[in-house]
């Protein structure tokens, strides 16, 4: 990857710049001037989703969000910020793996024998318009489980071939975030076309915009924009420097992953069990559980069939559905099996971890199991019982 | 329309539709598969289906699809004999696989209800409990809802027709409503949702329309219904108020579900 320093060498193109209103608008119609299906945080249904936009207008100026376990409301702030919210009900997942994707159709022909025709994966080039420091790493994830394998999804690849990420840092996380803990934010580091930092001072709303890319750098250039000056970057820095120190969340400072290895008959997990619905709200909100099976459908002749890939949940009876019965038949092993995998053997499968620190299975989980309480809890119990995993 | 390859000579698995205590809405539902109707009758003949032809043959049938509880003494016989003459029972709705609302007076005593709602209670014969169809015969496969939902039934007859299993998925309603998109009405707005114990297959029709799930599709295939109680309570529901949520089309099953989730 090059950096911004190279950027400008080559290109002549602006690294860095402040934007005002007028910028952030122009910055949603030169991506749709460039083909771009600009995706962004929306308020519908009192919560801040992520949408197709036509325009910034449809952004959430003055809209902030409240977050506890199990518990999400929007709230109408005075300063007009508009990425002053954190974690929605979903996550860009949403769009480069969707819930539901047909995979191929096969016809029957007046001879019996079978067409098959594999679905072309979809013509689509989006710009992503927001995204936090955790859920660029989440993205990362996603692209090593999906594309970085022996076997490459060519769906996922086409949907993520052409994203233009702006990312947003955070400057105001949510009382379930805990990024630092997981190293994820709130800061962006690299994987951006621009990043935006939102300042609200005496001196307005403004957006300190740098470049991360050619195409980023390109995109800036197009923008009405100002000159970087001090007193913006101090600003700036201070904001994600104070959101840094605001984490409403974090992980016990031990090695997760071991901690995970060494406590599977742990009684704590017995705990969990007892306020674990196994609804899978936890697995769809996160932005790295991939999970998904197949459905086979027919039409009424049984000429014509079509395979979808959808969505699936460890927590589902039917996941581990063999011959004989479910793997994980037990409540207990189900919600092991979720937690062990996203902050344990996700390393030994994709080499991370599998958490990045969103929050959003806390929030979105109807009766607010937290990831962090259990790992405290997981961490206190081993702790008290013998040396230190 | 022609029928499916490897059907030689034309001829079609025979279908009866029959009806025990219930409302009608679910044989209704295959009425309602208006673009389907053709092709569902150019598949299997329609030999016995009362609320949409008088004209009805005796069986076999080859695919029985069943709807409503038992709930009278006549009910127990007839039963039997539809199961003697089906070689594939499919029960639908609420009401046959799981006694339905009529199966309130379960948990009370027949009698006083007899004596609230006729005139002439002598004139009636009723069992003292309304039970779903597969605790009197065996039963092939169960279609839940109140109603059931008609991509659903489709499905159903399409795999019978294809030699397969049915698509139909036991996990939660909060499946659908985080494959449409809807924002979680029970986390973002606090309103009481039996989504995350109930059975999807409504595609989550109400928290679509912003209102919490009724369970009209009775419990999921893996519940934990004394996680959701306390959640119940904060969004303001008493203790009264979850029975009545919990024993409505689905009430024996819930309570079922209640008995072990509950100590």
């Amino acid at each position: 990857m090059t950096g911004p320093g190279d950027i400008r060498a080559a290109t002549g193109a602006p690294t860095e710049a402040v934007l005002g209103r007028d910028g952030l608008d122009a910055l949603v119609q030169v991506l749709k001037r460039r083909g771009r299906t600009v995706v962004g945080p929306t308020v519908r249904d009192r919560a801040v989703v992520l949408a197709e936009l036509d325009s910034a207008d449809e952004l959430p100026h003055g809209w902030g969000v409240e977050l506890e376990a199990g518990r999400y409301r929007v709230r109408r702030r005075t300063d007009g910020a508009v990425f002053a919210h954190s974690a929605g009900p979903q996550s860009w997942k949403s769009f480069l793996h969707p819930p539901r994707v047909r995979q191929w159709t096969a016809e029957r022909d007046a001879d019996g024998g079978l067409t098959v025709c594999e679905d072309e994966p979809p013509a689509v080039s989006y710009a992503f318009l927001g995204v936090r420091a955790c859920d660029l790493h989440a993205i990362r994830i996603l692209d090593r489980v999906m594309i970085g394998g022996k076997y490459p999804d060519p769906a996922y690849g086409s949907r993520r071939k052409g994203v233009f990420l702006v990312a947003a840092e955070c400057t105001e996380p949510g009382a379930t975030c805990f990024c630092v803990s997981m190293g994820t934010g709130p800061a962006v580091d690299t994987g951006y076309d621009l990043a935006l930092t939102e300042v609200v001072d005496d001196g307005g709303p403004r957006f300190l915009c740098r470049s991360g890319s050619e195409e980023g750098a390109a995109v800036l250039a197009e923008l009405p924009r100002h000159q970087a000056d001090d007193t913006t970057r101090t600003a700036a820095a201070e904001a994600v420097r104070r959101a840094a120190g605001n984490m409403g969340r974090s992980m016990p400072p031990t090695d997760l992953r071991a901690l995970m290895r060494d406590n599977l008959e742990a009684d704590r997990w017995d705990d969990v069990t007892a306020r674990c619905l196994n609804c899978g709200n936890c697995t769809m909100v996160c932005p790295t559980c991939f999970c998904t099976t197949t459905e086979d459908v027919s039409d009424l002749t049984g000429d014509h069939a079509e395979r979808w890939r959808r969505w699936d949940s460890c927590y589902d009876l039917d996941f581990t559905l063999l011959h004989g019965g479910p793997v994980r038949a037990g409540k207990r092993s189900r919600y092991r099996q979720w937690l062990t995998h996203k902050i344990g053997t996700w390393h030994d499968q994709f080499g991370s971890t599998g958490c990045v620190g969103c929050g959003r299975c806390i929030v979105w989980c109807p009766t607010g199991i937290d990831l962090t309480e259990e790992a405290h809890a997981l961490h206190q119990e081993a702790t008290r019982q013998g040396p230190t995993p | 329309m022609t029928t499916s390859a490897g059907r030689p000579g034309g001829s079609r698995p025979r279908l009866g539709v029959f009806k025990f205590a219930s409302c009608d809405g679910c044989q209704l539902t295959l009425l309602d598969c208006e673009d389907e109707l053709l092709g569902i009758a150019g598949e299997l003949e329609i030999a016995h289906f009362p609320e949409a032809s008088s004209d009805v043959a005796p069986g076999p049938y080859d695919l029985a699809l069943v709807e409503g509880s038992v709930s009278t003494p006549e009910h127990l016989a007839r039963v039997r004999r539809i199961r003697a003459e089906s070689r594939h029972l499919v029960t639908i709705g609420a009401c046959a696989t799981a006694g339905g609302v009529q199966a309130l007076r379960n948990y009370a005593d027949v009698t006083d209800y007899l004596a609230t709602v006729y005139a002439r209670p002598d004139y009636i014969e009723t069992l003292a409990t309304s039970t779903p169809i597969a605790d009197h015969v065996p039963v092939d496969f169960e279609l839940r809802g109140c109603p059931i939902d008609r991509g659903q039934l489709l499905e159903v007859i399409t795999a019978f027709l294809a030699g397969r299993k049915p698509g139909i998925p036991n996990h939660s309603v909060c499946f659908s409503c985080k494959q449409r998109g809807n924002v979680c009405v029970l986390v973002a707005h606090g309103t009481p949702c039996l989504g995350p114990v109930t059975h999807a297959g409504c595609g989550a029709l109400c928290p679509t329309f912003g209102r919490g799930c009724y369970g009209c599709f009775g419990p999921a295939g893996t519940t934990n219904l004394g996680a959701l109680v306390p959640v119940l309570r904060r969004d303001g529901m008493n203790d009264g108020d979850i029975g009545r949520f919990l024993h409505t089309f689905n009430v024996t099953d819930f309570t079922a579900v209640e008995e072990e989730d509950l100590p």
